[in-house]
């Protein structure tokens, strides 16, 4: 088993107060990971600390290790570890004073590149990957934002594409959309495990039994089991996920 | 499910005629509040032309081009001091508004609690300081300072540029440029800080998650999200800066002329009028230019800000932030 990316006993923190304890789980290389469970139980945490964003929330602390391609992103430049993994938010974000195109070439243009020609080839692409590239490529020049809902987190995982991370983290990514601009991203994220390495949160079970290979069941900051999803909804280990997953509570 | 309430009484209860009166003395009474600006607005400019009369008739519109201001010899133009009043605002603002760019994304970006709120208060209580007080505080140290000191070294290092040559005074449009900058620095920072803190912390994250540094977040993720509430702020302090009087009065030098040299002593549109008002009561031309002077500042205001906004529109392609 080749794990591309790895907590290794992390723990998070708010101020005085624990989010996640003492987490330790693998992500293989080119699969799609769900993370799921009740609300506040410390799935976005989790993979906020993984590209090192939840420390840059004020008074926010890690403990622990992560591991991309077996070393620790904590002794990594932040900003490189950022560049490597990439994120789509649970609100679409896309940058409100600028246009499809200047969203999708942010991050290229933010590593110096100027080069229209290059621009325009990672911008096609990102787009193409994102499912987005036939809806838009008449109004590249629009506002990112006079996109539609669906079209805007498309627009944000092409964004986030643009890169080429190794890594993609989604946090909760369909929580603000409709059935179809949800059916739309889920096929998406089935395509893109070819490329990319996925990690997904949700609250919605039966996503995670659409997308991913692997789930894992966390509740009140700790993971409670990790397994094959098949595996994990038709014969949990724990009597916690098996309630969860039965609906009993969450 | 039963519904505890009869038909009748359900609706009473939603529509009260009590509330209805009510409704209707808010909608009075807050419209009439918003046609006494327009009309205040209206009355001010009439005041001011009928007033302005003698001048208006006398000068027509070379007024506006006129260099001269005579009252011996009748001859009023107002050109000076126009240029005065662009000139010194134009500095205030290349001078004020970076420092208070800086102030802003220091305080709401950067700076940790412990100094964030003592730091505010500070720029603020800095906003509640009367004009006149920046006036002494002008005459008995920035006059000193700038004259002898930093105008001899902006002469000795730029003196090839017309605007830092000849003699340097000590009370001069450059000096006023300065105040004016300072005094325009706790409106223009505390507004612009509303504005960053206003945006919403999934901008930030969508900058760092792209591999941003801490300040490309805060350009492409902060400034660029709220710049058309920094653009009314520097509208603001713009217009704090054209009608400031006092502390321009002070420090300016009042010479009714233009001099192409920044360290010679000049005049403003409010300063003007502050410095002849009395002596013009009982002069009808006279009293009617300086007059003219306000209705002319008024224009000016307008004019700056009808152009910004069309700046706004044509470059930013955006209409909000600006109702």
């Amino acid at each position: 088993m080749t794990s591309k990316l790895a907590a290794d006993k992390v723990s998070a923190w708010y101020g005085t107060k624990k989010a996640i304890e003492d987490i330790s789980i693998e992500f293989e290389e080119h699969s799609t990971s769900a993370i799921i469970g009740p609300s506040g139980c410390g799935k976005s945490t989790l993979i906020r600390c993984l590209n090192r964003l939840h420390e840059t929330v004020p008074k926010a602390r890690v403990e622990g290790h992560v591991l991309l391609d077996g070393k620790d992103v904590y002794e990594d430049d932040p900003v490189a570890v950022r560049r490597r993994v990439g994120m789509v938010f649970q609100k679409a974000n896309p940058f409100p004073t600028m246009s499809v195109y200047d969203n999708v070439a942010a991050a290229l243009r933010l590593n110096g590149v100027r080069d229209r020609k290059a621009l325009d080839g990672v911008v096609k692409r990102s787009l193409e990957k994102a499912a987005l590239w036939d809806e838009v490529k008449d109004s590249l020049g629009k506002p990112g934002v006079s996109l539609s809902g669906g079209q805007q987190q498309r627009l944000c995982i092409a964004r986030a594409l643009a890169p080429e991370p190794e890594v993609l983290l989604m946090d909760e990514p369909c929580s603000a959309l409709d059935p179809i601009a949800t059916a739309k991203i889920e096929d998406l994220i089935f395509d893109l495990k070819k490329d990319y390495t996925v990690v997904i949160v949700t609250h919605n079970m039966q996503q995670a039994a659409r997308v991913a290979e692997t789930t894992a069941f966390m509740y009140l900051g700790h993971l409670i089991e990790v397994g094959a999803t098949r595996e994990l909804f038709e014969r949990p280990k724990e009597t916690l996920t098996e309630s969860y997953i039965t609906g009993r509570f969450g | 499910m039963a519904f505890p309430f009869r038909r009748g009484a359900r609706r009473a209860r939603l529509h009260p005629t009590g509330s209805s009166w009510g409704d209707t003395l808010f909608r009075a009474g807050s419209g009439a509040a918003g046609v006494a600006v327009l009309a205040l607005l209206g009355l001010i400019a009439i005041v001011l032309t009928v007033n302005a009369a003698p001048s208006l008739r006398t000068f027509g519109l070379g007024f506006l081009v006129s260099g001269e201001w005579n009252p011996v010899t009748n001859q009023f133009g107002a050109l000076p001091f126009i240029y005065g009043t662009l000139l010194t605002s134009a500095l205030a603002l290349l001078l004020g508004v970076p420092v208070s760019l800086g102030i802003a994304i220091f305080v709401s970006e950067l700076a940790p609690p412990s100094i964030r709120i003592p730091l505010t208060y500070v720029v603020e209580l800095l906003a509640a300081v009367p004009s006149v007080v920046y006036g002494l505080w002008g005459i008995y140290v920035l006059v000193p300072l700038l004259a002898g000191y930093v105008a001899p070294a902006l002469q000795g290092s730029l003196g090839f540029l017309p605007v830092f040559q000849g003699t340097i005074y000590g009370t001069n449009l450059f000096t006023a440029g300065v105040i004016l900058a300072i005094m325009i620095i706790p409106t223009v920072s505390a507004v612009t800080r509303d504005a960053l803190t206003a945006v919403p912390q999934n901008q930030r994250e969508a900058a760092l998650s792209l591999g941003a540094t801490r300040w490309e977040s805060i350009r492409i993720g902060v400034l660029s999200y709220a710049r058309s509430g920094i653009f009314g702020a520097v509208m603001l302090g713009l217009g704090r800066a054209f009608g400031e009087t006092m502390a321009v009065t002070m420090v300016i030098g009042n010479r009714n002329a233009i001099s192409v040299s920044w360290f010679a002593p000049a005049q403003t549109l409010s300063s003007l009028i502050a410095n002849n008002i009395r002596e013009a009561l009982g002069t009808d031309l006279y009293l009617g230019a300086v007059v003219e002077l306000g209705l002319v500042l008024m224009l000016v205001a307008l004019l700056i800000n009808v152009f910004a906004r069309l700046m706004v529109w044509r470059f930013l392609g955006t209409t909000e932030g600006l109702e």
